[in-house]
């Protein structure tokens, strides 16, 4: 359990954030810029000092003002990976690797410096210095040097944000992929949507220095977009399905959800495997009786629950398909159709995109897009 | 070939002014780590004080310096009557002297030096290598020193031809005792003071000017060296 209870006033800025997650898998901190994920997880690190709170990582406090503890950042054990790396330039990647892992009592080491370097495809970089390395083996490297201090709780504060999107390719997999090498509980700080619902099981959504939600990721994201903290075009809706079956000739897989089945594009995923999709609120339209003679391939029942407030000639509205969907239709359709809540109609899903086919633990490819 | 051995009077004050300069530096060099540390990262009630006292012997004439150094450490000065009394230690009129005037005159270029690059070390290292489970003391050892290794090698390098060249301060402090304290320009200048001294102060000169370039040279090479390791 990953107890976190912290008050920090910084300037005009007042970080005051409850939170509790399962110290297993990954709890990500999430918010805009400036909403207090950084200032939280460098309380839980040591490397600032909240006014008053607690911060707990499986009962063992690292920080209780009540209890006057305030254990240093180096007797944390929290390993924690910065967004710029922060490799030392003056060793080799094999001496910045050791570097924490030599302090740790041998019998307490729990992770094998093997085992990391193997997982994260950096052998063959041992011998380079940092400022030879391209910024994606630079995070790898940041990774494993926490990952051998045997840590209690790993740390990563936006490990990704400095990379562009084909260096992002070469680290989230090792990332997505952590929990299942290592039984450490990692807390991960994004303001990317796409990123948390990779590889995040908790997700704690901050803004304005509070954490204003906390829950599975499913759960949380569903009320995200009215709460303003994604942009529009992020805003949707997030289903955990299982793969039902294969469909070999059109090269099309079957999904099921509480609300029925999804058709994507093949995945090479058992029979059973839980995948977590996404399906943007953008992605879906509105049908007062079931379409015929359309592409879409994905329609189904659902009662319109709630309209949001339009903008910019657009509404959300939230339908209950045995689980929550987001359609955004524009205003005009929303007045001829005359849609109002209660009212029985067909959502029809545009695509689906897939962001994590390893929920639960189940063995997993990497993730693809698919559309439906 | 005769004009390319030394003299004795030569060998006698180019060992002597080594010898003091390698003294001066050693001595000063973790005082100087030490105080550049203190004024590039911790705020103190008097920092601006101590940051000016450091750099007094920069700005004050090197005589003033000598004679506050006989007056504080001398054989009856402040503290060194009671360093004579209790311990038996005189600085004064020894090498010994010259080599404090030498630390005393340098320490300033010393440590602006090492505290510029301590000041450019980037503290997110510090920081990680504290998560990782160092103390703050081996951060220093193992992340900090060794990132500012460039500066203190351009300290010690600056701080070394600076006590070379020392003259004012060990003149009033240690006075100019052959064999003790006439250092390489002590040497000289008591050569311009006798008639017919000219060759020998120009041989004298010509020493000092490639004993500078030889320091010079090797900090550029070793600072090379250097940067190299950091780039991979």
């Amino acid at each position: 359990m990953l107890d976190v209870s912290v008050r920090k006033r910084q300037g005009d800025f007042l970080v005051d954030a409850a939170f509790n997650s399962p110290a297993a898998g990954v709890t990500a901190l999430f918010g805009r810029s400036g909403s207090g994920k950084t200032s939280v997880i460098n309380m839980v690190a040591g490397l600032s000092r909240p006014d008053e709170g607690r911060i707990a990582v499986n009962e063992a406090a690292l920080f209780d003002s009540a209890a006057r503890i305030d254990l240093p950042m180096d007797r944390r054990r929290c390993g924690y990976v910065f967004q710029d790396g922060r490799l030392f330039p003056h060793m080799t990647v094999r001496a910045n690797l050791t570097y924490g892992m030599k302090l740790v009592p041998a019998a307490r080491r729990v992770i094998a410096f093997d085992d990391v370097v193997g997982m994260l495809g950096i052998g063959h970089l041992l011998d380079r210095r940092p400022a030879r390395l391209s910024g994606g083996e630079k995070q790898r490297v940041a990774i494993g040097r926490a990952l051998l201090t045997s840590p209690r709780l790993l740390l990563m504060d936006e490990p990704l944000a400095a990379l562009d999107e084909t260096r992002k390719g070469e680290v989230l997999p090792f990332i997505a992929d952590l929990p299942r090498h290592f039984a450490i509980p990692v807390l991960y700080v994004s303001h990317s949507l796409d990123e948390i619902l990779r590889l995040a099981d908790t997700l704690v959504l901050m803004d304005g220095g509070k954490a204003v939600a906390a829950g599975p990721v499913e759960d949380v994201v569903g009320a995200l977009h009215l709460s303003g903290a994604v942009d529009a075009a992020e805003a949707g809706a997030v289903l955990t399905t299982t793969v039902e079956a294969h469909d070999p000739a059109h090269h099309m897989t079957l999904l099921a959800f509480p609300g029925g089945r999804l058709s994507v594009r093949r995945m090479d995923l058992p029979v059973g495997a839980a995948v977590r999709v996404r399906i943007r609120a953008g992605e879906v339209g509105i049908g007062l009786s079931p379409p015929r003679d359309t592409s879409f391939q994905n329609v189904f029942p659902a009662v319109i629950r709630d309209i949001g407030p339009p903008q910019d000639g657009q509404v959300d509205v939230r339908l209950d398909a045995g689980c929550t969907v987001w359609a955004r239709i524009t205003t005009r359709a929303l007045e001829t159709m005359s849609l109002r809540p209660g009212q029985v109609v067909h959502a029809l899903v545009k695509s689906v995109a897939l962001t994590r086919a390893d929920v639960a633990g189940h063995e997993a490819p990497p993730p693809q897009r698919a559309a439906g | 070939m005769e004009a390319l051995t030394l003299t004795d009077l030569e060998r006698e004050a180019l060992s002597l002014s080594l010898r003091v300069s390698l003294w001066a530096v050693a001595g000063s060099l973790p005082l100087g780590i030490a105080f550049a540390w203190l004024l590039a990262r911790r705020d103190f009630p008097g920092k601006v004080l101590v940051d000016g006292l450091i750099h007094m012997p920069l700005v004050l004439p090197p005589v003033v310096t000598g004679y506050v150094l006989l007056v504080t450490l001398g054989r009856r000065g402040v503290v060194g009557q009671y360093l004579y009394d209790w311990f038996g230690i005189q600085f004064a009129f020894t090498w010994k002297a010259a080599a404090i005037a030498s630390a005393v005159m340098a320490f300033p270029l010393m440590v602006r030096a090492i505290r510029l690059s301590m000041e450019a070390v980037d503290r997110g290292l510090e920081q990680a290598a504290r998560t990782l489970g160092a103390s703050p003391l081996r951060v220093f050892a193992t992340v900090t020193l060794p990132l500012v290794g460039p500066g203190v090698l351009t300290g010690v390098i600056l701080a070394f031809a600076r006590s070379l060249s020392e003259f004012g301060a060990t003149i009033t402090f240690a006075s100019n005792i052959p064999g003790e304290t006439r250092t390489l320009p002590l040497a000289l200048y008591t050569l311009t003071q006798v008639p017919g001294g000219d060759a020998a102060a120009f041989r004298l000169c010509v020493i000092s000017a490639l004993l500078a370039l030889a320091a010079l040279v090797a900090s550029e090479l070793l600072a090379r060296r250097m940067q190299k390791r950091l780039k991979g």
